[in-house]
């Protein structure tokens, strides 16, 4: 799998380097700019893009405008997007085209190789992967007189982590429940939230993520 | 700047002019009278009665101009502000006293409130009052006319109406009747025509002499300024304060943390391979932890979204995150520099904090938009209000903060609501920065 990455600190960027290289990535580029990670994305074409939000040369969401303008010529172009902060707003744009393939992870995601590798990998199937602090700003601030208030705290765990993107399996691996009892929590969510039942993950995530942004 | 919520139209304008400029004419009889007991007392100033008595008199005297410099702003599109300088800070006992005795000796505006109050009368008969004078001449013209110039005549009196005799045989002589209508109807036609222009004419004669001169305006200006600085500089040292503090209890505190669970992991490595292993894990959740706290330290300093899209983003971001339903309307074009752009985001915040906290709103409207040199944000709630500017709400302090960048803050906060607080701040826009393509 063919990865372009871009980061601008020197320590940060060999470090997520040989973290991919260890688990079975190919580095097709490192740039530590702006400007150099567009003409990456676009050259490589690479199954999948990790970007620092904060770039040179003008040290604002640098990275996420060259993200966001890459797939707006190569719609689907799979990238998670790395920051020190996570911002609903930035989260929003990434998710706006619909067309999924998107992650968007604190930098101490990192930390846990497993989980993020995972991450990368779910993002370049075309999956989602949101920080769960995303997501728990975007639930916190729906609570009020809304249906959101009526799940059980079971439900709204389980809500929590199929807007970060993760599968029913995984889901269940996560909370030690068998895939059964999750499968019955998300259609008491689904059918509580009056939202269509799809068994596509990506399908899920979007309509869950539409329903917590209203 | 017109006072009334109902704009005028033209013709109200031009029909009540006038008699506005009577009205100001009026205002001159009991200005005369305060006049003449200031001046008593001035007389008496070798005296200590006269001393005693001066600011009274003088504050009385104010008192009156204030209601010329509020028709002239109502009237007119002219703004009279009021030229006192400060008053030196009260002080108890005949020392305060003596002091502002003197202040107000020495302040030019005192004696040029006087010299108004003796030449505005005969200034304002050329003036303000002209056209009313004009149209009253015109009426008097018509009641001679009718029947008063006949009986003026009747009875061996006699009278000038402009050019015309008024004698015996007045209203048997149709020339000079038909004469003293049309000079009559000429004098109401012109009255009115030039009531507007008059008016205006009046009011730069009211901010000529009514309104603060360079040297005043620079002492208020020095005043405000000084007020102003002391407030940024309390609040910079206190956000200092607050930084260093967090920075020592959190981060920093972590971190020493971190170097010595590390050296105790260098000292296990060997012997106790599993207890090591559970160590690192702790360090590195303690490392997750310090990188939260610094997190939420930075986004109180300077927030993230602030410094890479600017305002408008960074409230849209903040309407996000808050509990509340927040709707965010308006543009901006460019942006500002960048103390005002992080004044204004603090301001905002705020206010939405205190709105989650005091108004009972369930939905908060915010309005940006950019003016004639103005940045103008308007954050309206559907809340109980009754808020005020002194009640604990922190709107001093918002108002305070802006105030440094001569940012004023407007709260209409009416029992039952809606509350709208209104922030604004002169600033020029930079133009947008181009996003790479």
């Amino acid at each position: 799998m063919r990865v372009v990455l871009a980061e601008d600190l020197a320590l940060l960027r060999e470090g997520l380097v040989s973290l991919l290289e260890t688990h079975g990535f190919e580095i097709a580029a490192a740039v530590d700019n702006g400007p150099s990670l567009l003409k990456a994305l676009l050259d490589h074409r690479p199954d999948v893009a990790v970007v620092d939000v904060r770039l040179p040369p003008s040290f604002t969401d640098e990275g996420l405008q060259a993200a966001l303008e890459a797939r707006r010529r190569v719609p689907g172009l799979p990238v998670l997007v790395l920051s020190q902060y996570v911002e609903q707003l930035y989260a929003r744009e990434l998710l706006a085209d619909g067309a999924g393939a998107i992650g968007y992870l604190l930098k101490d995601r990192v930390f846990d190789a497993a989980q993020f590798v995972d991450a990368v990998r779910r993002v370049a199937g075309g999956g989602t992967a949101m920080d769960p602090e995303v997501i728990s700003r975007l639930v916190a601030g729906s609570t009020r007189d809304t249906p959101l208030s009526r799940l059980t705290p079971r439900e709204t765990e389980v809500l929590e982590l199929m807007a970060q993107g993760r599968s029913n399996a995984a889901i269940a691996e996560r909370l030690v429940v068998t895939e059964r009892a999750v499968t019955k929590h998300t259609a008491n969510i689904f059918t509580k939230l009056d939202l269509p039942v799809t068994g596509d993950d990506n399908r899920r995530v979007r309509a869950v993520l539409a329903y917590l942004n209203r | 700047m017109n006072g009334g919520s109902v704009e005028e139209t033209r013709l109200q304008r031009y029909a009540r002019t006038p008699w506005r400029g009577l009205a100001l004419w009026m205002l001159s009889v009991p200005a005369t009278l305060v006049g003449l007991w200031f001046i008593t007392v001035v007389s008496m100033i070798t005296s200590f009665v006269g001393v005693l008595l001066f600011p009274s008199a003088t504050m009385l005297l104010r008192d009156r101009l204030d209601a010329y410099r509020d028709r002239i702003g109502r009237w007119t599109d002219i703004t009279v502000q009021r030229p006192y300088l400060p008053e030196p800070a009260p002080e108890p006992g005949l020392n305060g006293f003596f002091k502002r005795f003197i202040a107000l000796v020495c302040d030019p505006a005192t004696w040029r409130d006087y010299l108004w109050v003796v030449v505005d009368p005969v200034v304002a008969i050329f003036t303000a009052a002209l056209p009313g004078l004009l149209i009253l001449n015109g009426l008097w013209g018509y009641v001679l006319a009718a029947f008063a110039g006949d009986l003026i005549g009747h009875y061996g009196g006699s009278d000038w109406y402009a050019y015309i005799p008024i004698t015996e045989g007045y209203g048997r002589d149709t020339g000079r009747v038909v004469s003293t209508l049309v000079v009559a109807t000429l004098s109401i036609v012109a009255g009115y025509a030039i009531g507007p222009k008059m008016m205006t004419v009046y009011g730069h004669w009211g901010r000529m002499l009514l309104g603060p001169t360079k040297k005043s305006q620079l002492a208020l200006r020095v005043q405000h300024l000084t007020e102003t600085r002391s407030d940024a500089v309390d609040t910079s040292a206190a956000e200092l304060r607050r930084i260093e503090r967090d920075l020592h209890d959190g981060a920093q505190a972590r971190l020493v943390a971190m170097g010595m669970t590390l050296g105790a992991i260098e000292h296990l490595l060997d012997k106790d391979p599993q207890k090591a292993r559970l160590l690192l894990a702790e360090t590195r959740a303690s490392s997750a932890k310090a990188l939260h706290e610094l997190r939420d330290l930075v986004r109180g300093i300077h927030p993230p979204v602030l410094a890479d899209r600017g305002l408008g983003d960074a409230v849209k971001a903040l309407a996000l995150d808050h509990p509340m339903r927040v709707e965010v309307t308006g543009d901006l074009p460019g942006r500002a520099s960048a103390p005002v752009e992080s004044a204004a985001y603090f301001a905002v915040s705020e206010i939405l904090t205190n709105t989650a906290k005091h108004s009972g709103a369930s939905r908060v409207w915010i309005d940006m938009r950019h003016e004639n040199g103005m940045l103008r944000i308007t954050v309206t709630d559907d809340g109980h209000g009754g808020a005020t500017l002194d009640g604990g709400t922190g709107l001093r302090g918002i108002e305070r903060r802006i105030g440094t960048f001569d940012g004023v803050l407007a709260l209409s906060s009416p029992m039952g609501g809606p509350t709208i607080v209104t922030l604004e701040l002169p600033c020029a826009l930079s133009s947008p920065k181009i996003s790479p393509s």
